[in-house]
C-alpha cells in the first residue's frame, strides 16, 4: 500500500534544494572573482522573513556541510533573539554541530559585527546584509548604481563625504561605512561599526555578504585590501570611548556597548559575548589588531 | 542587567510561539476545519495564493489558520513553501479565451459577445451588517442551497461555452495600439533570478502577479487620482476557471487540471509623441490568481503606467512600483526594524555626540579654507 505521505513535510538537506544551492555556490565564485561587485542570484523564498537575515541563510545554507560547526551571532551576541532562531533554524535542517566559540567556529553568520578575535584560513565569515548598494544613498535608482559601478564614477559619494564633512566637521558615516575594495569597487561592508572596518583588509578568512531581499551576493576574498573612504586631510577613524572601559573585565580594546541601569546610571561592556565571557573567565583570546587599536590605551 | 537579559535569547522565542498558540485556543472553541476556511474564507484564501505566488487553495487555508487569519503572514508560509517543492515543468500558457466564465463584464460597452455576466460579486450588495450571522445554522445553509439550486435548470449548462474578448472588437478595428517593436518581449522567471532594470514586461507581469492588492491599490488609485494621468476603462474583467496544461518529457500536451483566476483587460488612450499621429487605445493587463477584481484591475493600470516611464510620477515607474508592491519582502523589511540595532545605532551615536560637542564649543570648522582632496582619486 502506498503510505498516505500528502502533508509529510520532507526538507532536503539544508532547507535549498541542491539546484538552487548550486546557483548560489556559482554566483559566490564570481563574487570571490570580482571583490566587491555585486552580483544578482535567485535568492529563494526562506521561512525567516525578509530583511531578517535571508541572504546571510542563502550563503550558509549553500556552503554548509555535515561536518561544519556553526556560530550565529546577532549585533556581536550569541544569545540574542534572532541570532537563537536563525542557529535553531539551520541546525534543524542540517544537524550540524554549533558553537558559541569564535575559534572553533567554521562558518560564522553574523548580522552587523566581526568578531573581536582575529579570524583564521580555515574560517568562512557571512555578513547578512540589508542594504548591498552603497551609492544608494545618493542615488536612487537601481539601474544608474550599476552603471556608476561599471564606469567607477563615484563623484557623487565623494561630494557626499565632503558636504557631510562640511556640514557637520567631520563624516558623519556610522555604521556600514563605504569601503573602496581592492581598488575596484565601492562596497557596502554591511552596518558592522567602523570599528571594525579595518578587520577586513588584508584578512586570512573569506568574507562574504549575502543580501537576500535585494537580491546580491559579493565578497572580500583573504588578503584583499579595503580601504575605509576617506581624505588626505580628513581620516576614518574608528568608534571612540573616550576613557569608558569594559565595567566587568576594564578591557578598553573591544566594541563597547552602553547599558543604563535602572537607577539610570550608564556602563559599559564588551560588545562581543564570547569574547565577553573569555575575558571574564580568564581564557586565552587572541583579538584582531590593527593600527587604530594601537592608539587605545590598554 | 541588560546583557543578562538577552542571554534568555532561546527561552524567550520558545515562550512567545508558545504564548502566539496560546492566545489562539483559549478560548476554548471548536477547531476551524480547514475545509471550512477554503469554503467559507474563499476570498482570503484566494489573496494568499496570489501573494504567496502558489496556486495551492488547501495549503493557504492551512496557513490561514496557522496565522490567525493574518493574511500578509499566511503568503508568507506559502511563499517559504515553494521552496522546499521541486520544480519539474513550466506551465503551457493559459488561454483566458478556453476560460469557463463564473463573471465576465465590461465597462466599455452595453452589450459583449455573452452578455455581461456579474457573477458572484460582492459589488452592489449594500454594506449593511448581517447580524442574522451570528445565528446561522447548518439547517440555514442546507435550505439555502436547496432552493438555489432547485431554481437552476440544468440542461442549459450545455450551452455555455466560451466568449470572444471585447479587445478583439477593437483590434479588429484597428483601435488597440499593437505592441512596440522596441518592447523587450525576453521571457524571464522571476522566481529564479534578480529582477534587472530596465525590467522586460514579462518580469513586471510576474512581479505584480505576486505583488500585495494593497500596494498595488495604491498606486493604482494615486496614478488615477493625479500623480500620472492614467485613468482607464473596464475593456474587460473575467473570473473562472482555465485548464491548465504542461508538456512532458516526450513533447506531448497534457492536461493537469483547471486554476481559478481573475484577469483584467483595461483601456486608454495612447499619448503619442509624434504630431499627427492617431491615438489609439493601449491595454494595461493584469492576471491573478483567485478572485480578486482590485488586484488585477490595479495591475492592469500599473502595466499601463510603467510603459510610459516618468520619474515625476510614482506608478510610472518601474523602480518604484515593482520594489515596493512586494508584499513579503516589504512587510520583513518593515518588521525588521524591531531586531536589536544597538551596534549600529551606537555607532551613529558616536558620530553625533562628537558633532554636538563641536557645535556647542563653537569650533564649526571654516570648511572652505580646507582643501580637502579625495585620497583616492574616484
Amino acid at each position: 500500500m502506498t503510505p498516505y505521505t500528502k502533508y509529510q513535510s520532507r526538507y532536503n538537506f539544508a532547507f535549498i534544494d541542491e539546484s538552487t544551492k548550486k546557483e548560489i555556490r556559482r554566483k559566490l565564485l564570481k563574487a570571490i572573482a570580482i571583490p566587491g561587485y555585486q552580483v544578482p542570484y535567485s535568492s529563494p523564498e526562506m521561512p525567516i522573513a525578509r530583511g531578517w537575515g535571508t541572504g546571510g541563510l542563502h550563503v550558509t545554507l549553500s556552503l554548509i556541510g555535515k561536518e561544519d560547526v556553526l556560530k550565529v551571532i546577532d549585533q556581536g551576541s550569541d544569545a540574542s533573539v534572532n541570532a537563537c532562531n536563525l542557529r535553531e533554524f539551520i541546525q534543524s535542517m542540517t544537524q550540524c554541530q554549533t558553537t558559541y566559540d569564535t575559534v572553533d567556529a567554521t562558518l560564522i553568520q553574523s548580522r552587523h559585527r566581526i568578531t573581536e578575535e582575529a579570524l583564521r584560513e580555515d574560517q568562512i565569515f557571512i555578513f547578512q546584509v540589508p542594504q548591498p548598494e552603497p551609492l544608494r544613498s545618493v542615488e536612487r535608482y537601481e539601474f544608474k548604481t550599476r552603471q556608476m559601478h561599471g564606469e567607477a564614477d563615484y563623484a557623487k559619494m565623494w561630494v557626499s563625504l565632503y558636504e557631510s564633512f562640511v556640514r557637520h566637521g567631520d563624516i558623519m558615516l556610522g555604521a556600514g561605512y563605504p569601503v573602496k575594495v581592492n581598488g575596484r569597487y565601492i562596497m557596502a561592508p554591511s552596518p558592522i561599526p567602523r570599528w571594525d572596518i579595518p578587520n577586513l583588509s588584508q584578512a586570512k578568512t573569506l568574507y562574504l555578504f549575502g543580501a537576500g531581499r535585494e537580491k546580491r551576493l559579493y565578497a572580500v576574498p583573504p588578503f584583499t585590501t579595503v580601504e575605509p573612504l576617506e581624505f588626505e586631510d580628513v581620516k576614518f577613524n574608528i568608534e571612540q570611548f573616550g576613557d569608558q572601559r569594559c565595567y566587568k573585565t576594564k578591557y578598553t580594546r573591544a566594541f563597547l556597548d552602553e547599558l543604563y541601569l535602572d537607577d539610570g546610571s550608564r556602563m559599559h561592556v564588551v560588545n562581543d559575548s564570547n569574547f565577553l565571557d573569555k575575558l571574564e573567565a580568564g581564557a586565552e583570546v587572541n583579538p584582531f589588531f590593527n593600527p587604530y587599536l594601537a592608539k587605545i590605551d590598554l | 542587567m541588560g546583557y543578562v537579559a538577552v542571554k534568555g535569547g532561546s527561552d524567550a522565542i520558545h515562550h512567545a510561539g508558545e504564548l502566539v498558540e496560546f492566545y489562539r485556543v483559549k478560548e476554548g472553541t471548536t477547531p476551524l476545519e480547514v475545509a471550512q476556511i477554503s469554503a467559507q474564507l474563499r476570498l482570503a484564501v484566494d489573496k494568499v495564493i496570489g501573494e504567496g505566488g502558489l496556486y495551492a487553495p488547501e495549503y493557504a487555508a492551512i496557513a490561514l489558520k496557522q496565522a490567525e487569519g493574518e493574511v500578509f503572514e499566511a503568503a508568507f508560509i506559502l511563499r517559504a513553501f515553494i521552496t522546499t517543492l521541486e520544480r519539474r515543468y513550466y506551465a503551457e500558457p493559459i488561454q483566458t479565451r478556453e476560460m469557463f466564465i463564473r463573471r465576465k463584464i465590461s465597462a466599455s460597452f452595453r452589450e459583449i459577445p455573452g452578455g455581461q455576466v456579474l457573477g458572484p460579486t460582492r459589488d452592489y450588495t449594500q454594506r449593511i451588517m448581517d447580524t442574522a450571522k451570528v445565528n446561522e445554522t447548518l439547517e440555514d445553509m442546507k435550505a439555502f442551497l436547496q432552493k438555489f439550486e432547485s431554481r437552476l435548470d440544468k440542461n442549459h449548462l450545455q450551452e455555455v461555452t466560451t466568449y470572444a474578448k471585447v479587445i478583439d472588437l477593437l483590434k479588429r478595428e484597428g483601435l488597440l495600439q499593437s505592441v512596440a517593436g522596441d518592447e523587450d518581449r525576453t521571457l524571464k522567471d522571476i522566481t529564479r533570478e534578480a529582477i534587472r532594470f530596465p525590467a522586460p514586461r514579462s518580469a513586471r507581469l510576474q512581479m505584480m502577479s505576486r505583488a500585495e492588492t494593497g500596494g498595488l491599490m495604491a498606486l493604482g488609485y494615486s496614478s488615477m487620482r493625479g500623480f500620472g494621468s492614467d485613468h482607464p476603462t473596464v475593456a474587460e474583467l473575467r473570473y473562472g476557471t482555465v485548464p491548465l496544461r504542461i508538456k512532458d518529457p516526450g513533447g506531448r500536451i497534457r492536461y493537469v487540471g483547471k486554476i481559478a483566476v481573475t484577469e483584467a483587460e483595461m483601456i486608454s488612450m495612447k499619448k503619442q509623441s509624434k504630431k499627427g499621429e492617431a491615438p489609439l487605445y493601449g491595454i494595461g493587463y493584469g492576471l491573478c490568481f483567485g478572485q480578486n477584481d482590485t488586484k488585477a484591475i490595479c495591475m492592469g493600470i500599473l502595466d499601463r503606467t510603467m510603459r510610459a516611464p516618468d520619474p515625476s510620477s510614482p506608478p510610472n515607474d518601474q523602480e518604484f512600483v515593482l520594489y515596493h508592491t512586494e508584499g513579503i519582502e516589504s512587510m520583513g523589511f518593515t518588521n525588521h526594524l524591531k531586531l536589536p540595532h544597538y551596534v549600529t545605532f551606537q555607532a551613529g551615536l558616536n558620530n553625533v555626540r562628537a558633532a554636538v560637542k563641536r557645535s556647542t564649543q563653537n569650533v564649526v570648522t571654516s570648511a572652505p579654507t580646507v582643501t580637502t582632496q579625495p585620497a583616492v582619486t574616484p
